[in-house]
């Protein structure tokens, strides 16, 4: 092993990635007498391209047969009433719905159709009069749809906590703000190397999202490459979430599913995402051009939306590879190393079934696996107040007074909340805003922010200068009142 | 769950709840009640630490919590009842409130007559859809308003400032007194949107540039914020290419413009005016639904508060009247109109029973022009700008001698 001061810790397997990959791979494992330990470069998990996803459970239909998308994603679908069920997440089985326009685009529904038919989905097709029945805010002009009421959506950033947290309760660790800056395989044993530490590990499942390629080339395989392709979301005050019931999708184009109508798990309609190849990994930015494209795509959809009522936005960016496919495998260069690489879409629908993979290419790798007597399966989800009966909200509050101030008007989100969602991980305002969306509605955080701050400091016990949206370098206020004005002069 | 029965709830503890509660007190109503979410009566006014208060109310330069004190001095001095820490969650049309607080919990208050003065939020970036990152160090004005004067924090030394609203150029004076730079205010519009007192007070003092017909069209940074971009705009607001700049900053403040709080008003039915954002009122401030009244900046954005203390006078008055049983049908009904350059005009209807106060402003700035109240009255203006309210007092008497069904204010020629 290569000489150096760092702290050094072990772990047999070690997961390079808290995205829903790597939570969703943890949450796995930890069903096995084996030791894990998951490092997470950013502040908290799902922090990547998973906290930018859409949210949607793919009904299993648009996939190429023969491809691993295809092989992951309706199972993946599948297995998620149950695994929401057991994490207590919300998971809305809305359905989707794949409009056409054209008779070309009508053929085109029809081969979906016959597509996913043929691997088990359950799929229905509906006439213009169906459609427009059952969504009577789509554009009349559109000529039917395939229906997939097994789709839905979910809260991607939410599930993924729930993936940790239930994870650790069954013996995973997990580390944040732990980039790996360096990784070899030395004498049967796999090297990690983070600002402070070293990880020497028997196995290491590499689910890096974005820079799942660089830590590969770290341990000599340069046999894949990501390429970084940036989607631009919109999202909408809860004033117009009735505008659809299903996720509405176009026939879709050859790079990307289109653009989208979404009513996500949260409630709040989204549009988007556009699908561009960019340098940076990092690019989140959004774009006039990318709003025009996103609400033209939306608008020949659903023509009554209403940009005014636009409340956010964000991108994300998806870490597709050059294969054009999920890459799930063992590396064939260094014994011990599993790529679970380039996912994209469908990758949040694929991954409880790509997670449950794992243990099968691991045992291919020699590590003998047990599965726990004692794995529970559950956690218990966060309290959210303001979808309790008026009830249950006094019963609550006379238990504990906290949830009886409420710190976020907009989403009626208590301090009894954000308290539990600090306790549960949330080290960041992001944080607590995606886990219990406190400054995720319509004022962004202008009337709670300076109250949230303050409640991070007091229980993280750290001055409120140290407080960050979304990990070091986000400070959100950077001085003491006086600080910059007066100065000791004696 | 505990039950409350009053005479008049008014929810909402800033200067409009303040003025309706002691008006609806003194008109009769016995249990009047407050229902603040805040800590402390006075609402925004408590973090509002400069000077520029009351100079039509008491004829004196208040600060904000000085303006609000004076008001809370006058509630402590009568029976009316005060919530505070206690979160209005639902209005109905029955006018039943159900609200929470840690200390009662649930509360299914029951009023004869509800005042809706919950105020208004700020315009965020999000409903601007700024394009670039989205880094720390993006404040709206008012929350950076906060973190400084209540809190104690400077958020950065190096601020960017979008929109001339009131708050912004008071923002940037204080930044500056701070001993933070503000590098730039930037604006879309020909002209400053905020107070012309104000941008000499709060800009000119110090030196501070205001670019005008100027926008944000670009935010940097991943982490912090660290540069924006901004561009000249045309006629249309889009940006001019050629005259981007880019300016090197660690704090961006919105002062974008403020949007009226009727999410609880909407839910119970409440109609809306989608000029002002607001209720749609009569001359007793009443909305569509009976015994329901609003007031403040929740019925439409004031720039004064003294106009504020006016009005909801008016509304606290007749909510007192309304529950005491003593409103009686107007016999006749009188649509207001918004004419040549007058954007809006609350109230939307009045009988001509009442004396009544408009408040409207104007689309665009005119000068040497007129104020025409339907031919009733007309008021010489030397000036008149979209940021400075007008008003303007009509008698029962003026408004008999209406003919027709409609009043239309509007800007003539002189």
């Amino acid at each position: 092993m290569k000489v150096t001061d760092k702290q050094t810790l072990t772990a047999q397997v070690v997961i390079v990635g808290g995205g829903i990959i790597g939570t969703a791979t943890a949450r796995e494992l930890s069903r096995y007498n084996v030791d894990v330990l998951l490092l997470e470069a950013e502040a908290e998990v799902g922090w990547g391209t998973t906290k930018a996803n859409s949210g949607i459970v793919h009904g299993g239909f648009h996939e190429e047969p023969g491809t691993l998308k295809a092989k992951y994603c309706f199972p993946g679908n599948q297995m998620y009433p149950q695994l929401c069920e057991e994490l207590d997440v919300c998971f809305k089985q809305n359905g989707i719905l794949m409009v056409g326009r054209t008779p070309e685009e009508m053929e085109t529904v029809q081969e979906y159709y016959k597509r996913g038919t043929e691997r088990g989905v359950k799929l229905q097709l509906l006439s213009k009069e169906e459609l427009l029945e059952q969504e009577p805010n789509l554009d009349p002009e559109l000529a039917g749809a395939l229906y997939a009421p097994e789709g839905g959506s979910v809260m991607p950033f939410e599930l993924a906590a729930a993936l940790m947290e239930n994870a650790v309760q069954n013996g995973v660790r997990y580390e944040v703000n732990a980039k790996v800056i360096g990784a070899w395989a030395e004498g049967g044993k796999k090297y990690l190397e983070t600002a402070e530490k070293v990880i020497e590990a028997d196995y290491v499942i590499n689910a890096a999202g974005l820079f799942s390629d660089d830590l590969a080339r770290m341990f000599g395989d340069d046999y894949f490459s990501i390429r970084p392709r940036k989607g631009e979301e919109y999202i909408f005050d809860l004033s117009v979430k009735d505008m659809v019931k299903s996720t509405i999708f176009p026939v879709p184009g050859k790079i990307s599913k289109g653009i989208l109508v979404i009513p996500t798990a949260a409630g709040n309609l989204m549009m988007g995402p556009t699908g561009d190849n960019v340098d940076e990994k990092e690019d989140l930015g959004t774009s006039q051009d990318g709003f025009n494209r996103v609400f033209d795509g939306a608008k020949s959809l659903v023509p009554g939306l209403d940009p005014r009522k636009i409340i956010a936005q964000f991108a994300g960016v998806r870490a597709a590879s050059d294969r054009g496919d999920f890459i799930v495998e063992l590396s064939p260069n260094v014994p011990g190393l599993v790529h679970l690489a380039g996912i994209e879409s469908p990758g949040l629908t694929a991954a409880p079934a790509i997670a449950a993979d794992v243990p099968r290419l691991l045992r291919e790798a020699g590590l003998e696996l047990e599965e726990k007597e004692d794995f529970n399966p559950r956690r218990s989800g966060v309290i959210r107040f303001h979808t309790l009966s008026r009830e249950e909200q006094d019963k609550l509050v006379q238990e504990d007074p906290s949830f009886g101030r409420i710190i976020c008007r907009c989403e009626s989100i208590t301090e009894g909340e954000i308290v539990d969602a600090i306790h549960r991980g949330a080290r960041t305002l992001d944080g607590i805003k995606f886990r219990v969306r406190a400054g995720a509605g319509r004022c962004q955080g202008g009337f709670c922010q300076p109250f949230i701050t303050q409640i991070l400091s007091r229980e993280l016990g750290i001055p409120v200068t140290q407080v960050t949206k979304a990990g070091p370098g986000s400070e959100q206020v950077k001085y003491e009142a006086k600080e910059l004005s007066e100065q000791e002069v004696l | 769950m505990k039950q409350v029965h009053v005479d008049v709830a008014v929810i909402g503890g800033g200067p409009a709840g303040l003025a309706a509660s002691l008006a609806a007190r003194k008109e009769g109503a016995e249990r009047v009640l407050i229902i603040e979410r805040n800590t402390e009566l006075g609402g925004i006014l408590q973090q509002c630490i400069h000077h520029g208060f009351g100079l039509h109310r008491f004829k004196e330069e208040l600060t904000g919590p000085e303006y609000a004190q004076r008001f809370i001095d006058f509630i402590k001095e009568t029976d009316i009842e005060v919530m505070l820490e206690t979160m209005v969650l639902e209005v109905t049309p029955e006018r039943k409130i159900y609200a929470v607080n840690s200390e009662s919990g649930m509360l299914e208050i029951h009023a004869k007559s509800i005042v809706l003065a919950m105020g208004c939020r700020e315009r965020t970036r999000g409903a601007l859809r700024i394009p670039g990152g989205r880094p720390a160090g993006v404040y709206s004005a008012g929350t950076a308003q906060r973190y400084v004067n209540i809190d104690g924090y400077v958020p950065g030394k190096k601020a960017v400032i979008l929109g001339s609203g009131d708050i912004g150029l008071i923002m940037a004076r204080r930044f500056t007194l701070e001993g933070a730079k503000v590098e730039a205010v930037v604006e879309v519009l020909p002209y400053a949107a905020g107070l012309t007192r104000n941008v000499v007070q709060c800009l000119e003092d110090y030196d501070i540039p205001l670019y005008l017909q100027s926008t944000v069209i670009e935010i940097h940074g991943n982490k912090r914020i660290e540069a924006v971009t901004i561009a000249q705009v045309d006629e249309k607001w889009n940006p001019i290419p050629g005259t981007e700049r880019k300016i090197e900053c660690d704090t961006l403040l919105l002062s974008v413009g403020l949007v009226p709080e009727n999410e609880l008003s909407s839910q119970a039915g409440v109609a809306i005016d989608p000029i002002t954002n607001g209720p749609l009122v009569d001359d007793a401030m009443m909305t569509n639904l009976p015994g329901i009244f609003a007031c403040g900046n929740v019925l439409h954005v004031h720039d004064l508060v003294d106009n504020v203390s006016k009005e909801s006078e008016r509304a606290g008055m007749y909510a007192g009247r309304y529950a005491l049983g003593k409103s009686s049908e107007k016999a006749r009904r009188i649509k207001v109109q918004a004419g040549e350059n007058i954007r809006y005009v609350v109230p939307h209807e009045v009988s001509s029973e009442e004396p009544v106060e408009f408040f409207m402003r104007v689309q665009r700035p005119q000068d040497d022009v007129a104020l025409d109240v339907g031919g009733l009255r007309r008021i010489r203006k030397t000036s008149v700008r979209p940021s400075e309210m007008l008003d303007v007092k009509i008698t029962p008497e003026q408004l008999q001698s209406l003919e027709g069904d409609t009043l239309v204010i509007q800007i003539v020629e002189q």
